[in-house]
């Protein structure tokens, strides 16, 4: 059969296009062999069964228009910030800020693996390894083999404002391989933020070490280019009485698969990870694909994934959620929803939750659920004059609120919720 | 003001006929009471009124101010002045109820081509009334009628209808599950709406709320028409003896 050569062959053209940065080459080397050994995916890969990714694994980036939709407020603008500009995963000195905050060392990933910065160099890649196993993330590896650029923060106290990650997209073909580090020294606590579209094509990784009594919050907001493609993997490692917690929005995309790895690795830590998915095929075919894996390897722990997604107009949804629980790891409190309301019958919804557990004094509760607009309430919000999509919308903000409010900073959920309102809005009026 | 002819209703789904032909007319500035046996078809011509789905209009008219109600849609009706205090009010997680009516009161004005309310003009508008109907203000921050008690929701309809101030306002049932001193309440919150301008349409199945909201025309609704008109008087009747006098007679 064709199939068995595919996947050398996919792998060996996606890596014809790639050059070998330089700085940490060890680690870089050793990717390249885990790519190699894995190789690229293919929908015939189980983790890849519902969605496709040969548009992130073809050779070159497939064409996306850049998206800019005139009088927008961008995410996070009216947060206080340090800024970190990349265009089209180019890193621009010129539209970041000074990078240097009190209480964090911030840096280029690419001066950091060739200078002397010893955490980041023998950090590098170690939690992405440790991600490889039980389920293969190729396309992680790729990244570590050749991510040309990141961000490297080290958190030594509490970071006086978030860093937020400002990826502009302007060429139509770029294909930007970013990789970041985070680490987070006892009791220290940061923010990172991120927002845009980054490129035509964007494979990110992000590696987060959240050391005892740490707190690293992540607040995300993926759009609005509607051809744009992502693949990101977050592998966090959260220590003992730590906080951990990830929050993700997102609005268009043709293709956005993200995958969030959380070892859990410290007794009394806590990990929230959250999802909330504006999914329209009504400009460009939507996919969005959420998949998480949380593991607990300590004990007295607390996990929760909460996924949301609206999808309309032929959108597509995934979810592949994973609580897995170790043998040693008693009083665990592991929690997983999601939850698609679908808009019309044209979209749909897949999910595959998961439990293991290998503990017996464990709570855990997972749950999903595909739903459409609850009729008796757009009556009910009709009535009182309300037109029928600003009433739905009403209900779209309703639903996606138990994600938003996993932020836990107040000034940034009310943001995301803004924007979100105005995107509904601008949809609704256009 | 609201004038209903030879109004047939039945089922969209099923071959179920609910209104037989009700002949209703509301005048402005007027108060008229509609009781009437469990099943009879009251609820169903509220919702009908107001533009509920499900429900298929066989033969007749209803007409707002001569505006053919059965045409607009219910946010239009709203923004025409229709208003209807629901049986059951219905909950809405995940929407607070101060966003709910803001939105709503907005979307009327706008509508109407009339401007906005800003956020604090609003605010000192909605606390006003909410004293006056002793809703404090910890259940407007709540989501829509999420927790709330039966009576709590009921007073929460009529709070609506006091920011919106209807032309036409029909109250299914806002008695049922009130004590007594809400009620009061929710009768005073009415009477102080009570207008030369406005018309209202109170479905009860009590003479105690009468009391208090004094009818001008008591309408005996029975398997789908309106089978006897009268004034005050014959919700007493109704009250000491029951239906079954009212219905014999006009068999
Ligand atoms: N959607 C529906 N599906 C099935 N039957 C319905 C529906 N709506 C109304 N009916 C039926 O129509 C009849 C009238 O109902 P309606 O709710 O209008 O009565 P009502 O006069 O308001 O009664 P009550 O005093 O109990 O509130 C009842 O027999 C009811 O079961
Ligand atoms: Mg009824």
């Amino acid at each position: 059969m064709a199939s068995a050569a595919a996947k050398p062959d996919l792998t060996e053209a996606r890596l014809a296009t790639l050059n070998m940065p330089d700085g940490a080459s060890e680690a870089r080397e050793a990717a390249l062999g885990r790519v190699r050994a894995m190789g690229l995916p293919t929908r015939r890969d189980e983790y890849w069964r519902y969605t496709d990714p040969a548009s992130l694994t073809q050779a070159n980036a497939p064409r996306a228009a850049v998206f800019a939709p005139p009088g927008e407020v961008p995410v996070f603008k009216y947060i206080d910030r340090l800024k970190v500009v990349f265009v089209d995963g180019v890193f621009s000195p010129e539209k970041s800020d000074d990078l240097t905050m009190a209480g964090l060392e911030i840096g280029r990933l690419s001066d950091a693996l060739s200078k002397d910065i010893h955490w980041a160099r023998e950090f590098y890649g170690t939690l992405e390894t440790a991600g490889q196993d039980p389920v293969a993330r190729p396309l992680a590896a790729l990244n570590t083999a050749f991510a040309t650029d990141g961000i490297v923060i080290r958190a030594t106290g509490k970071a006086e404002k978030p860093v937020a990650l400002i990826y502009l997209h302007s060429e139509e073909r770029s294909d930007a391989i970013l990789h970041h580090l985070v680490r987070v020294e006892p009791g220290a606590e940061v923010t990172v933020l991120e927002v845009g579209p980054a490129a035509a094509r964007f494979n990110e990784v992000m590696e987060i070490d959240v050391a005892r009594g740490g707190a690293f919050h992540h607040v995300r907001a993926q759009g609005r280019d509607h051809e744009r493609r992502a693949v990101t993997h977050i592998f966090a490692r959260v220590g003992e009485d730590a906080l951990y917690k990830s929050f993700t929005t997102t609005a268009n995309g043709v293709m956005t698969r993200n995958e969030h790895v959380i070892e859990i690795v410290g007794d009394n830590a806590t990990a929230h990870v959250a999802g909330a998915a504006l999914g329209d095929g009504a400009n460009a075919p939507f996919h969005h694909d959420d998949t998480v894996f949380v593991t607990h390897d300590a004990v007295g722990c607390e996990s929760r994934q909460v996924f949301k997604k609206v999808l309309r107009n032929g959108a597509e949804g995934v979810f592949q959620g994973k609580i897995l629980v170790k043998s040693g790891a008693q009083k665990t409190d592991g929690y997983q929803i999601s939850q698609a309301l679908l808009l019309d019958g044209d979209s749909s919804f897949q999910a595959k939750p998961e439990l293991e557990i290998y503990a017996d004094d464990v709570i855990c509760s997972h749950g999903s659920t595909t739903g459409a607009i609850d009729e008796e309430a757009l009556f009910y919000l009709r009535s009182r004059g309300v037109a029928t999509e600003q009433a739905t919308d009403l209900l779209v903000l309703a639903f996606l609120a138990e994600a938003i409010e996993e932020i836990s900073d107040e000034a940034l959920r009310d943001d995301i919720r803004a924007r979100l309102e105005e995107w509904l809005a601008r949809r609704r009026n256009d | 003001m609201l004038e209903i002819k030879g109004l047939a209703v039945k089922l969209e789904e099923e071959d179920k006929q609910i209104l037989k032909g009700v002949d209703l007319s509301v005048g402005a500035g007027s108060v008229h009471a509609i009781m009437g046996p469990n099943g009879s078809g009251k609820s169903t011509l509220s919702y009908v009124l107001s533009g509920k789905g499900g429900y298929e209009v066989t033969a007749g008219t209803a007409t707002l101010d001569g505006d053919d109600l059965l045409e607009m849609k219910p946010e239009a009706r709203a923004a025409a002045g229709l208003f209807l205090a629901f049986q059951y009010p219905v909950e809405i997680p995940g929407v607070g109820n101060m966003t709910f009516l803001r939105t709503a009161m907005n979307a009327q004005r706008k509508a109407r081509g009339e401007p906005e309310m800003s956020a604090g003009e609003f605010l000192k508008l909605i606390r006003a009334k909410a004293k006056d109907l002793k809703i404090d203000a910890e259940m407007l921050k709540r989501p829509v009628n999420v927790g709330f008690s039966g009576g709590e929701k009921k007073r929460n309809e009529i709070l609506q209808m006091a920011m919106l101030e209807p032309k036409m306002c029909i109250l299914d049932e806002t008695d049922s599950g009130l004590d007594v001193d809400a009620m009061k309440l929710v009768s005073d919150g009415v009477n102080a709406l009570r207008d030369a301008g406005r018309g209202f349409l109170v479905i009860t199945h009590y003479q105690r709320l009468l009391d208090h909201i004094k009818p001008d025309v008591v309408h005996i609704m029975a398997d789908g028409r309106i089978v006897k008109t009268g004034g005050p008087e014959l919700a007493i009747e109704v009250e000491q003896n029951g239906y079954a006098d009212i219905l014999a007679e006009v068999a």
